[in-house]
């Protein structure tokens, strides 16, 4: 018998899942596995399991019942720390996500497609205007979901900075507990004071909006911190990984630029591709329950090798290859059950108008350094890129 | 073949309305799914409302064929 693999593991290859994944899926799709602080949980590889899983009340998103897998390191925790939204079971998960869910219909985010689409010129303006060769994470795939969710929630998009360098080090597994404290509490105070403010001068934003509704103060400051945290890191990484991928297959690129009706296929076929935040859905069974065959306890953690289960044979043919024509959208890239993205519709509009638009305006855009000397954020629990160096 | 929604369980991920959304939108207020027709008849629609019901993340939705005529 092999011993049970440790997770998190890294890619090995930047395109594809840890090898480790995928022979789990093959021999062992419920596998018990061993996490960093030396408890055991159980890992899912394949998509039906892992869709059965998530749709199951038995299991909880409540990070804080003890046994919940992969939480970092000693995770200290402020005295009025709540749950938001994916730490919540129902009932009260439903009527959280319902009281928010509003500001993200489809219509809704077809309606700010002008607005992304004069941030994305903007962004591309000062990239024109600037040296060859530049690099896109600073000054197109970071910027661009960053203003646009500071605009959503009404959070002046001179702080950036601020956020920004504190969620990179919130999301990066190796940053000490104590760091990751102080960056957490700083964020949670920052939010507080400015929804003291919007309080007393509402504007034209979700959280005025979430008060004027009558939300509790310290339950919005939670809301407001998960929606910027969710909105910086992951479009942002998705806006590099694409556009690298893009740029190395000459035949997609052709067919994006051609017709930008196939764009949204090819956005779908990128997030299943990476499945860039594949640990985020785990839970914990609150009862015993069986899954493929195997009895799960309560109390047993469960890990979700998405990124395993967006190629598994069963669900996508030939999943191990990039596919443009394959129509994947019950990939799980977003997760699935109730706690499904909630901003998931607004990053497939950001990422179809950043793709149209970067190729339109500079369509003789290349790689300036060579593929593989790309360094990728193997150690985050978004995967992404550092940078991406290009030139035209 | 008639279709239902169960509000209950509705996330409002609005994955029916990139589906089809002749048949579905969604509510303004709350982001819950409203079904414009109660029925799908021709095979296209039914293709694209099973498909709806595939990717619900909260197995909202219910397509069924209509019950015996009482
Ligand atoms: S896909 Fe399901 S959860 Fe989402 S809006 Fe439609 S019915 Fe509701």
């Amino acid at each position: 018998m092999t011993a049970s693999p440790v997770l998190p593991l890294k890619r090995s290859c930047p395109y594809a899942p840890p090898a480790e994944h995928l022979r789990l899926q093959q021999q062992e799709p419920v596998a018990r596995v061993t996490l960093p602080d030396g408890s055991t949980a159980w890992a899912l590889s394949r998509l039906e399991d892992i869709r059965t899983m998530l749709t199951d009340p038995r299991f909880s998103s409540d990070r804080q019942r003890d046994g919940y897998p992969l939480q970092p390191p000693g995770r200290p925790r402020a005295a009025d720390e709540r749950p938001v939204l994916i730490g919540l079971d129902p009932p009260e998960h439903g009527e959280a996500r319902r009281a928010v869910v509003g500001e993200f219909t489809i219509k809704r985010m077809n309606a700010m497609r002008p607005r992304i689409q004069e941030i994305v010129d903007d962004c591309l303006d000062a990239v024109l205007a600037g040296p060859r060769p530049t690099d896109l994470v600073p000054t197109l795939a970071l910027p661009v979901p960053s203003l646009v969710i500071c605009e959503l929630l009404g959070v002046p998009y001179t702080d950036h900075d601020f956020f920004q360098s504190r969620s990179a080090n919130l999301l990066h597994r190796s940053t000490p507990a104590q760091e990751r404290f102080a960056a957490a509490q700083e964020i949670r105070e920052y939010m507080a004071t400015l929804i003291a403010e919007k309080a007393k001068t509402p504007g034209d934003d979700l959280l005025s909006r979430q008060l004027g509704k009558g939300a509790d103060h310290r339950d919005l400051a939670g809301l407001g911190f998960l929606l910027l945290l969710a909105g910086h890191e992951t479009t942002g990484n998705m806006i590099s990984l694409g556009t690298m991928t893009l740029l190395e297959r000459p035949e997609a690129l052709a067919a994006l630029k051609r017709d930008p009706a196939v764009t949204p296929q090819i956005v779908e076929e990128l997030l299943r591709y990476f499945t860039i935040a594949e640990y985020v859905t785990s839970r914990i069974a609150v009862e015993d329950v069986e899954i493929g065959g195997v009895l799960i306890r309560a109390g047993e953690g469960v890990i979700t090798l998405a990124n395993a289960a967006n190629r598994d044979p069963a669900a996508f043919t030939d999943g191990d290859t990039f596919d443009i024509d394959r129509g994947a959208r019950h990939h799980i890239a977003f997760g699935f059950g109730a706690h499904q993205c909630l901003g998931q519709n607004l990053a497939r509009v950001e990422l179809q108008i950043v793709f149209d638009t970067l190729f339109a305006r500079i369509p003789d855009l290349r790689l300036a350094v060579p593929a593989d000397e790309l360094s990728f954020k193997d150690d985050s629990t978004v995967y992404g890129l550092h940078s991406l160096p290009v030139t035209w | 073949m008639r279709i239902t929604a169960d509000l209950e369980r509705c996330v409002g991920a609005g994955q029916c309305v990139l589906t089809e959304p002749a048949v579905f939108d969604q509510n303004d207020d709350d982001g819950t799914v409203i079904v414009r027709r109660a029925t799908a008849d021709d095979d296209e629609t039914i293709r694209r409302v099973r498909e709806a019901v595939h990717l619900c993340p909260s197995q909202a939705l219910t397509l069924t064929e209509p019950g015996p005529p009482r």
